[in-house]
């Protein structure tokens, strides 16, 4: 079997076992990048010196018996949002073309000293703003299951990567939903941690108060390791839990969901759904049946109004987050030409270097904010946030976790929601109450939709801090497909 | 600029009550930023205290400095406030290049302290003025603007920015509206001034120096006629950086509101300037243009929830109050009122705590730091605590004078001495030969000499003409190249020639 195909898990282990090298494993992901990422479009920075400088290193401590961590030498992509010390960070932004950060993010550094080896730099809507990547500054990733299809987004380079075999492992972020639709979309497993469990340090804001950094695998496990591997608390995030990281890793290995109680999401189902993505999730339901799991349905009321909420809170966040865009000490800068103000410079920078979605929502939000208007938008948008807090704790009573569909529909084509915001938006609908709540969440495959063979993703919901129940529930679903299968889902993609 | 019609002082004061409110900055003196790591030395090379966070780059995010929220609350106590028991940062959002992030992470409607009163002293007269708020914030950057006649931003060749100061932790403090001060409003207010300068190096939160910006004040002036109860439109003056401009200010505002409104003219509600040197303050922004700042919950700090129990450890490990210390000096030292008040505003009082704790009589230690110091202090331009010398230094060389070796003029000698860091006292008075001619005998010898030469004079010292003996004492003086007790002579002269 190709490196490539391997799982993470089994690349940290032949690693260690001196099977094969870390430079091995890095030199076969970067000559897949080489072979097909000029069709997927997933990289916008292949970091190909430091990645084998990494790579030697690992080897080298590893042969001086060093004692390394169980994913050392296995490589890893960044989604292009997250601070790195030795490669460009732009946020998929004209504005910040080129920006060397002088730091690396927390989740960087984690990855780093864990031996990881970073790959690259992923594509992402730009300002991870948009759930098809087409917003991305430097042209639209693609789906490895249809080239013509988005991989999802914002994360869709992170997904795209993942699914083409170009990494094993990931990290992108979650604000909306930025990691759990483009896994559904691509087949894969991604993971929305409990908002503060996993450092925002380093990670450029959209939206500080629903930002989630997480991780993207081919299977459960990996994820687990992965998420593992950068989580924590970190005195640098004011906002980040002071508390263990939940035993993820251990619960995607117990795989065991007898006698746990799972609620069906009453609200997300019906018009909009894809009737190949409601049946793949009957099924998932069925199946959890099967597995000894107690189904019911738990109604969520207030979830109907958790998009508009989420349409108020992140763009008056991001329209602050992105003020500093300035053109004064960093980025790009346009009309200063010594005939021109601060203030006539700063107006340039921003209407050339930010895209239309970027604008959209920074108009958005400032409107939302400003004087007159805060107590009617931003302000009930805020008491939203607790009524959806309510209802997942009423959930909670009922049921260990919830679960959904993690998006209406299967993938959908570049470009075919681009004038159509509102169409696009509803692909976030099933992930949004999470990210306003600060729960875990996770999406694994669960099969393809009849209609077009495209992957349908399961969305796990847990309470704050009960990631490894999402990871518990995800690995049962995961093995008993496959069992069924008789391969992972990603082996019927087609070639590329 | 054209000079502003200005109505005299007590015309306006005879047809207008002011009402006064005092916004002000204090620059915490916590040993790092209010949200990074970074140290808060002033004057170190421009943009050598930063760090992703205070320069705002992408992806970095604050971290509350303990530090500063505690003497914030210390503040809040100090100055009679209720400390909130759950509070929020909030983004204050404007566009401008010495901000790094393009917000300034304040305070909004969940101040940390609120709803207090510091009482003042003006005259003799306690007023009390309310303290609405006392919130915390970060400072921004200083921009420097090269070219240009005005050294503002408008005209410049090119700016500079500094972000050396971005993130120091800002104290704000917001006053109610202060009436019924009526023609002490400009005393009130420096008093005001004067009176929280003192209350922050009493806490020992700031180093409150005005003219390195680490303490600044605002001041929003109104008028309102005479038996109306409505007030008039405020201005508020900024760059007031002196506790004498603030009374200027005042002043100043007063006299052109009046004019204005004499004239049948409204105020418009606006941000002024004060200029040091003219006394007069131009028009800033206008209400019209001011700025929609969008303020809301920070998400990336967690509320300040403050423990009552520590609050209540806080208030009682509060030291003296100043006014409290100056009532209990005051009566200590024996001086009135007025002449605390003068020492106060010359920073004296600790220096002559200090000299008295050293040894001198209080009426030594003030005559000396009000004297012959406050007079070098001016001169160079130096505060008087900063002289280079030492209270215990002038403690001594008070008791060189008290026991009789040295006369005034001499100790004044001394003190230069030692401010030229030429030593100890007793040092300088070796080095320099600075010493009291001494005793009578030494003394009686030079007089009899200088009676010798002088028979003239001496006999109409002996005829009664007892004022002639003043010229007898210049030539002992002259004689002793000044180092003779001028009052001893004189006595002994008159004994000499029987005209005692
Ligand atoms: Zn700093």
């Amino acid at each position: 079997m190709s490196l490539t195909r391997r799982t993470a898990a089994e690349l940290g282990a032949m690693i260690a076992s001196g099977e094969v090298s870390a430079v091995e494993v890095t030199q076969a992901h970067l000559d897949r990048i080489a072979e097909v990422d000029d069709k997927v479009h997933a990289f916008l920075h292949v970091a190909t010196e430091s990645a084998l400088a990494q790579a030697r290193d690992v080897d080298a401590r590893r042969a001086a018996g060093e004692e390394l961590g169980p994913l050392a030498g296995v490589p890893v992509a960044h989604k292009d949002i997250f601070t790195t010390a030795d490669m460009p960070t732009t946020c998929g932004s004209k504005i910040l073309e080129g920006w060397q950060p002088p730091y690396d993010a927390t989740v960087t550094a984690r990855l780093r000293a864990a031996g990881l080896v970073i790959l690259g730099k992923t594509n992402l809507d730009e300002f991870a703003m948009g759930s098809s990547t087409d917003n991305s500054a430097f042209g639209p990733s693609h789906n490895p299951w249809d080239l013509t299809r988005v991989p999802g987004g914002s994360s869709g380079g992170s997904s795209a990567a993942v699914a083409a075999f170009e990494a094993p492992l990931s990290t992108g972020t979650d604000t909306g939903g930025s990691i759990r639709q483009p896994a559904a979309v691509t087949g894969i497993v991604g993971m929305k941690p409990t908002y503060g469990g996993s450092s925002r340090y380093g990670l450029v804001a959209f939206a500080s108060s629903l930002d989630t950094p997480g991780p993207f695998a081919r299977n459960v496990l990996d994820a687990a390791l992965l998420h593992e591997a950068f989580s924590g608390h970190d005195p640098l995030d004011s906002t980040s839990i002071d508390q263990p990281v939940p035993p993820v890793v251990e619960a995607a290995r117990q795989a065991d969901v007898s006698g746990m109680r799972i609620g069906v999401v009453k609200e997300f189902s019906g018009e909009g759904y894809q009737p190949g993505v409601l049946a793949r999730f009957q099924e998932a339901c069925d199946l959890l049946e099967s597995l000894g799991a107690k189904v019911v349905e738990v109604s969520c009321p207030s979830f109907t109004y958790a998009l508009p909420a989420y349409y108020l809170i992140a763009p008056s966040e991001a329209s602050s987050n992105l003020a500093r865009f300035d053109a004064m000490r960093y980025g790009l800068r346009v009309g200063d030409d010594g005939t021109r103000s601060a203030e006539e410079v700063m107006a340039l920078t921003r209407a050339a270097g930010f895209g239309p979605e970027v604008k959209r929502r920074i108009m958005l939000g400032t409107y939302a904010l400003s004087s007159g208007y805060y107590d009617a938008y931003y302000g009930q948008a805020q008491k939203v946030r607790t009524l959806i807090t309510r209802d997942f704790e009423a959930a909670y009573e009922q049921v260990d976790v919830l679960i959904s569909p993690t998006t209406p529909t299967t993938a959908f084509r570049i470009g075919e929601r681009a004038d159509d915001p509102m169409a696009m938006y509803l692909a976030d609908l099933c992930t949004i109450p999470s990210n306003l709540t600060g729960n875990a969440a996770i999406s694994v495959p669960c099969g393809l939709a009849d209609e077009d063979d495209l992957p349908v993703g399961l969305q796990i919901m847990a309470p704050v801090l009960g990631d490894d129940r999402c990871y518990r529930v995800g690995a049962a679903v995961e093995a008993a497909l496959q069992s069924r299968w008789g391969a992972p889902l990603l082996d019927k993609a087609p070639a590329l | 600029m054209t000079t502003p019609t200005l109505m005299p002082y007590d015309e306006a004061l005879g047809r207008f009550e002011p009402v006064l409110g005092v916004e002000t900055h204090v620059e915490l003196g916590t040993a790092s930023k209010m949200f990074c790591g970074c140290a808060t030395t002033f004057g170190a090379a421009p943009n050598t205290q930063v760090c992703p966070v205070c320069l705002g780059l992408p992806g970095s995010l604050p971290v509350a400095n303990a530090a500063a929220i505690e003497a914030t609350i210390k503040i809040g106590l100090a100055l009679n406030c209720s400390i909130a028991e759950w509070c929020r940062f909030a983004r204050k959002n404007y566009f401008y290049p010495d901000m790094p992030k393009d917000f300034q992470i304040s305070q909004y409607d969940e101040p940390l302290c609120f709803d207090g009163y510091l009482d003042v002293e003006v005259n003799g007269e306690v007023v009390r003025v309310g303290i609405e708020r006392v919130h915390l914030e970060e400072d921004t950057g200083k921009s420097l603007h090269v070219g240009g006649a005005t050294g503002r931003i408008h005209g410049a060749d090119y700016s500079l920015v500094d972000y050396n100061r971005a993130g120091i932790p800002l104290v704000e403090i917001v006053t109610k509206p202060v009436e019924g001060t009526d023609r002490l409003a400009p005393e009130v207010a420096r008093a005001y001034a004067t009176e929280l300068r003192e209350l922050m190096r009493a806490l020992g939160v700031s180093d409150v120096r005005m003219e390195e910006g680490s303490m600044r004040c605002d001041i929003n002036v109104s008028l309102m006629p005479r038996g109306s109860s409505e007030w008039g439109t405020r201005t508020e003056t900024k760059n007031v950086n002196s506790l004498r401009s603030i009374e200027r200010a005042v002043r100043h505002e007063i006299e052109r509101q009046a004019a204005i409104l004499a004239d049948g003219g409204t105020i418009i509600q606006e941000t002024r300037h004060f200029h040091e040197d003219t006394g007069e303050t131009t028009s800033g922004r206008s209400k019209e243009e001011a700025q929609d700042y969008r303020y809301f919950p920070e998400p990336d700090l967690v509320p300040i929830a403050p423990d009552r129990a520590w609050v209540e450890e806080l208030r009682a490990g509060l030291p003296e109050l100043p006014s409290v210390r100056r009532k209990r000096l005051r009566s200590e030292w024996g001086v009135s009122e007025l002449d605390m008040q003068a020492m106060l505003n010359a920073g004296a009082v600790e220096p002559v705590e200090a000299t008295i704790a050293a040894g001198a009589t209080p009426a030594d230690a003030r005559k000396w730091w009000m004297g012959e110091l406050a007079r070098r202090a001016n001169e160079s331009g130096t505060p008087l605590a900063e002289l280079a010398v030492t209270p215990a230094q002038v403690a001594r060389v008070a008791a060189l004078v008290a026991e009789g070796t040295l006369n005034d003029k001499l100790a004044r000698q001394v003190l230069e001495g030692v401010l030229a860091g030429e030593g100890e006292p007793d040092e300088v008075v070796a080095a320099r030969g600075l010493k009291i001619v001494g005793g009578d005998e030494e003394l009686g010898a030079v007089i009899d000499q200088v009676i010798a030469d002088n028979p003239d004079v001496a006999d109409k010292i002996r005829s009664g003409k007892v004022a002639a003996a003043g010229a007898l004492v210049g030539a002992v003086m002259k004689a002793t190249r000044g180092q003779a007790d001028a009052g001893r002579a004189r006595e002994l002269i008159l004994e000499k020639l029987g005209a005692a």
